[in-house]
């Protein structure tokens, strides 16, 4: 497939598998991403939602290319269209892509604050990490702290400022607000508004879903390691009758403010995934069709989705 | 029976300003207040002290007008707000869940746990998923109390409402007293008998 023209990033069939000892030394994949699209254009934020564990952060390794060592990717990765090679991924992260990453563990627990979120390209942007860090809501004094000083939050905070300080063309920001305050996630992703609107693009994945479509311009859902639906954001806005696919109407409606009503069933393991559509076994629409194979992608009413069901 | 913490001061290292400075609290078995306040603000800090974690440097923490046991399963269980930072990353998690009593089916399913998760090491299982067994490890010990330091804001909205369904009707079938800190207020209103913003004032209940 061709890459469309003005794309900054674009994915299309992705898969990605682990290699895990099974019984003894015998080995086994499990195919833990399969079928994966998405596309990022620039000055564009793109949301990614979805169940956890569905390979939202695994999708954002394997952009960047620091899977861990027994995965294998096969698919296609194309970066302003030209393929993401091994070598390409590691000359562009930290300084084309940048990576909010999940875990406040990310941190060097042995070094401040203040070096550390500068990097180590010269020279150091010191003044820039300061008034990130302001804007941000973090206090004069923690450049000066260690990692375990922090509170969750401010943790969170020193990583989103970490990735705004570099001039990348793409962050990615895996889950950046948990912990932070309501005023400074909105600030947070105020930020990534403004960068978007420089031309620049942003991948946030985040399960806030009800924040992430006031800054966002599109959704993607993804659930057992595809992507089931890619919405305008104005859809999640409207409410389930906007949305294409079961799994997202489910996500909706599971939302503190819109019912708080969990769909019974959990998504299935990766290593036993159904035949045929993978939201099937907990769909309340299923029919004999969609049993039989995992159905493609169309498009409908301005969006993407993968169910034969979709109006 | 309530839990409280009375006139609880608490800083890391002398030469550190006080986290909390007079914080009183009072929680009876069978209510559920969720905790809202910047980050920042010691609300972590709180939970650890409520949950035995931490010794007060002045004031005190009292379960039924006495100081937490020291031995044994503590009556107050505190589930994290980061479940990778909480988990033996060398057991298995069906070592992990063991370690704090039988495990009982029904609870597995109601969280959700799939059986083949059991035989796995953390590091092989998204942050949702082991939120699950921090959740399921909590609620299997008898606990009295439950303190929940932001635990869903890692989880899908699914997935988020399914555990807190299965928390809430563990809670009521056992008449447990309930701390939820979290940020999301829509949240709050759905779980909480009594919502405490701690953004400005001080927390005296």
């Amino acid at each position: 497939m061709k890459q469309k023209e003005d794309s900054l990033l674009e994915i299309h069939d992705l898969s990605v598998s682990f290699r895990m000892y099974d019984h003894g030394l015998e080995q086994t994949d499990l195919q833990v991403i399969s079928n994966l699209y998405l596309t990022v254009y620039p000055g564009e934020i793109v949301a990614v939602a979805g169940s956890s564990g569905s390979g939202k952060s695994l999708l954002a390794s394997a952009i960047l290319g620091i899977l861990p060592g027994n995965a294998s990717l096969r698919g296609h990765l194309h970066y302003k269209g030209e393929e993401l090679t091994p070598r390409r991924q590691k000359y562009l992260r930290g300084s084309e892509i940048a990576l909010v990453p999940q875990s406040v563990s990310y941190l060097d627990p042995l070094m401040k604050i203040g070096v550390q979120a500068d990097g180590h390209k010269k020279p150091y942007p010191t003044e820039k990490r300061r008034s990130v860090f302001k804007r941000l809501d973090l206090p004069d004094k923690t450049e000066q702290l260690f990692p375990f000083q922090l509170s969750g939050g401010m943790a969170r905070r020193v990583l989103v400022g970490a990735a705004l300080i570099t001039d990348a063309q793409l962050v990615i920001a895996d889950e950046p607000t948990p912990g932070m305050s309501l005023e400074q996630a909105m600030e947070a992703l105020q930020m990534f508004r403004e960068m978007a609107d420089e031309g620049k693009a942003v991948i946030l994945i985040t399960h806030d879903i009800d924040l992430a479509v006031e800054f966002a311009d599109r959704v993607a859902v993804f659930y057992a390691g595809t992507t089931v639906e890619t919405a305008p954001a104005a859809d999640f806005k409207n409410g389930p009758d906007s949305l294409r696919h079961p799994y997202s109407k489910a996500l909706w409606r599971a939302l503190p403010q819109n019912g708080f009503w969990p769909i019974p069933g959990f998504q299935p393991y990766a290593g036993n995934l159904p035949k045929g559509c993978l939201f099937a076994p907990r769909c309340p629409y299923k029919t004999a069709e969609c049993e039989r194979e995992l159905p493609s992608v169309k498009e409908v009413r301005g969006g993407e989705v993968r169910c034969c069901h979709a109006t | 029976m309530p839990l409280e913490a009375k006139n609880v001061y608490f800083r890391y290292d002398k030469k550190q300003p006080w986290v909390l400075e007079d914080r009183s609290l009072i929680l009876h078995r069978g209510e559920r207040l969720a905790l809202s306040a910047p980050s920042g603000y010691g609300k972590t800090t709180l939970a650890m002290l409520l949950a035995g974690y931490l010794k007060p440097t002045q004031g005190r923490i009292l379960l039924d007008d006495k100081p937490l046991p020291q031995k044994g399963v503590c009556p107050v269980q505190l589930i994290y707000q980061h479940p990778e930072k909480a988990i033996n990353p060398r057991w298995r998690l069906r070592r992990v869940l063991e370690e704090s009593g039988e495990l009982r089916e029904e609870m597995l399913d109601a969280l959700g746990i799939e059986r083949a998760w059991l035989n796995r090491f953390p590091g092989e299982l998204s942050g949702g998923e082991l939120q699950r067994f921090c959740v399921a490890r909590a609620l299997s010990c008898g606990a009295e109390y439950l303190i929940c330091d932001e635990i869903s804001t890692m989880l899908d909205a699914i997935t988020q409402a399914q555990i807190w369904n299965a928390v809430l009707k563990e809670a009521d079938k056992h008449n447990m007293g309930m701390i939820a800190v979290t940020h999301n207020k829509h949240l709050a209103g759905r779980i909480a008998t009594r919502i405490v913003d701690l953004t400005d004032g001080k927390l005296r209940l």
